[in-house]
């Protein structure tokens, strides 16, 4: 795969938090409009690389490049201008809590458009449609369940058509039906062109999302290929993994 | 462990001078840390402070967030301000009296009252109070979002979380800070006629031409312009303990707390310096 086709590639990237080393060498190309799903225990990495992904950590070694661009060499602006082509859904939404739901979707539509304020409404309360909050629009994030934060968190990510969405833990403290709406929804996503990064080890929902997998293990990429790979395994941990059916 | 020499073993003795030394180097080790652990500190929370000063030059301005933010610290601390400085006019008001009773010159006590609330009570005490009602409130709010991850989430969303909510809020209480100090001042006056006309029925004409037949602008204008140095050191010192939160809600309460106690220290120790600056260009008039 040349640079050009990968929506992410990570080369060689290097992390480490004091003596901990987080990422160990991982080298990754995800291809456009696919959704990777990245595996792994807690506390091995995934979450740290998503953040590479969109520069919100750098790396101690290696590079890492969003549509051929090297996000590593960039700051400012220009790193703000690969950013407004991803959205990233935080694990717990991360909402800002002094605004309402449909201001959280519109706020990227404000910053980065010169939209008249009345189609930023209707654009947040389309995509607020989208993930069945269009009666919500009003809320404070304080006052939806846990499930419903997320779908915001999603539609917010989506505001702005991004061609890469970058998911951390989707389905992390939902009950079963809830998380299967949060998957169908980023099967949805991903069905429109959309790049995804899905950092799981919800396996059964990584099934269900996922086009192309790795399992990370101890900062080193484990595993990478297709569902079929993957089952097929003779590694240990990966077969431990991709026969687990809990999650959550 | 050997601690005592009373056996007068020479063995024994030197063990108690190698023991006592190590104390020694311990306290010593111990005080350098914290001393470098200060320095450092000062350090971040200057470069912090520099950064926002430039940071504040540059494009994009962030009105609508400054504009939220000087409600939030002006509008919604004026209540408390004027308050303060009712009771504080009509406490000075009664301790100048008891005091110039003596020497019968009851005739001064609005000129008094007024030039010290203007010259200095007024601003160190609506920044004592703006410390605690807003410090706390930067520390607590940016915490807030540092350990909820709103603010990877602004970066996420190719906002720069310093300048939108550091910045923003640096300005707005620089702001907010004189508009406020006139108000202590202003309502600390009225609170001294209050009291006057309670003991003596002062008229409120007389009242307030002795209280400002000598307050000149050289008074009022470097007195209530240094709050404006107040506002940022507040703002800067509740924005960088926001920032830098760790360990949850736990750190959340300690950014709040430490946001108050910082504010206010630097206040206090930046009147000093802003004084001393005030009095060499605006020499103290006597007689």
């Amino acid at each position: 795969m040349t640079p050009d086709e990968a929506a992410v590639r990570l080369d060689h990237v290097s992390k480490q938090f004091g003596a901990l080393k987080v990422l160990d060498d991982v080298s990754l190309d995800i291809p456009k409009g696919k959704a990777f799903c990245l595996l792994g225990r807690s506390g091995t990495g995934k979450s740290v690389l998503l953040r590479h992904i969109i520069g919100l950590v750098q790396p101690d070694g290696g590079k890492v490049f969003v549509e051929g661009r090297d996000i590593t060499a960039l700051k400012g602006r220009e790193l703000g201008d690969v950013r407004k082509q991803m959205g990233f859904l935080f694990q717990n939404a991360a909402l800002f809590d002094s605004m309402s739901v449909g201001d959280n979707v519109a706020f990227p539509m404000r910053r980065h458009t010169d939209w008249a304020d009345g189609k930023i409404r209707e654009t947040a309360q389309q995509k607020l449609a989208a993930v069945g909050l269009e009666k919500d629009f009003d809320k404070m994030p304080g006052d939806l369940s846990g499930g419903m934060k997320k779908r915001a968190g999603l539609a917010r990510a989506m505001a702005l058509d991004p061609s890469i969405l970058l998911v951390d833990e989707p389905s992390a403290g939902l009950d079963p039906i809830t998380a299967a709406e949060i998957d169908e929804l980023l099967v949805e996503t991903k069905r429109s062109g959309t790049t995804l990064v899905v950092v799981t080890h919800n396996i059964p929902s990584a099934r269900i999302v996922g086009d192309d997998f790795g399992v990370l293990h101890e900062g080193r990429l484990l595993a990478r290929g297709t569902l079929e790979a993957l089952d097929a395994s003779d590694e240990p941990i990966v077969q431990a993994f991709m026969r687990s059916q809990g999650g959550g | 462990m050997f601690v005592s020499g009373q056996c007068g073993n020479c063995y024994c003795s030197r063990l108690v001078i190698i023991t006592s030394r190590i104390q020694l180097l311990s306290v010593v080790d111990r005080t350098g840390t914290s001393v470098l652990g200060l320095f450092e500190f000062v350090g971040a929370l200057a470069t912090f402070g520099g950064r926002a000063v430039v940071e504040a030059f540059r494009p994009p301005y962030e009105w609508r967030e400054i504009i939220r933010h000087l409600y939030q610290f002006g509008y919604r601390s004026a209540p408390l301000v004027v308050t303060a400085g009712l009771a504080i006019g009509v406490v000075l008001s009664m301790h100048t009296r008891a005091s110039l009773e003596r020497f019968g010159a009851e005739a001064m006590i609005p000129a008094g009252l007024a030039i010290a609330l203007i010259r200095e009570t007024g601003p160190l005490t609506a920044g004592l109070l703006v410390s605690g009602r807003v410090g706390a409130g930067i520390g607590a709010e940016i915490g807030a979002m540092k350990v909820t991850e709103q603010i990877d989430a602004l970066e996420a969303n190719a906002v720069d979380a310093f300048k939108y909510l550091a910045v923003t809020r640096i300005i707005a209480l620089m702001i907010a800070m004189p508009l406020l100090t006139l108000m202590m001042d202003f309502a600390g006056i009225f609170g001294g006629y209050l009291a006057e006309v309670a003991v003596s029925g002062m008229s409120w004409q007389l009242y307030f031409e002795r209280a400002f037949g000598y307050i000149t602008y050289s008074d009022l204008i470097p007195a209530t312009f240094k709050t404006v140095v107040f506002g940022y050191l507040i703002a800067v010192a509740g924005s960088y303990l926001g920032f830098t939160t760790s360990r949850g809600t736990e750190g959340v309460g300690e950014a709040s707390t430490r946001s108050v106690v910082m504010g206010s220290m630097l206040i206090i120790l930046g009147d000093v310096i802003l004084v001393k600056i005030i009095f060499f260009f605006y020499p103290p008039v006597s007689g």
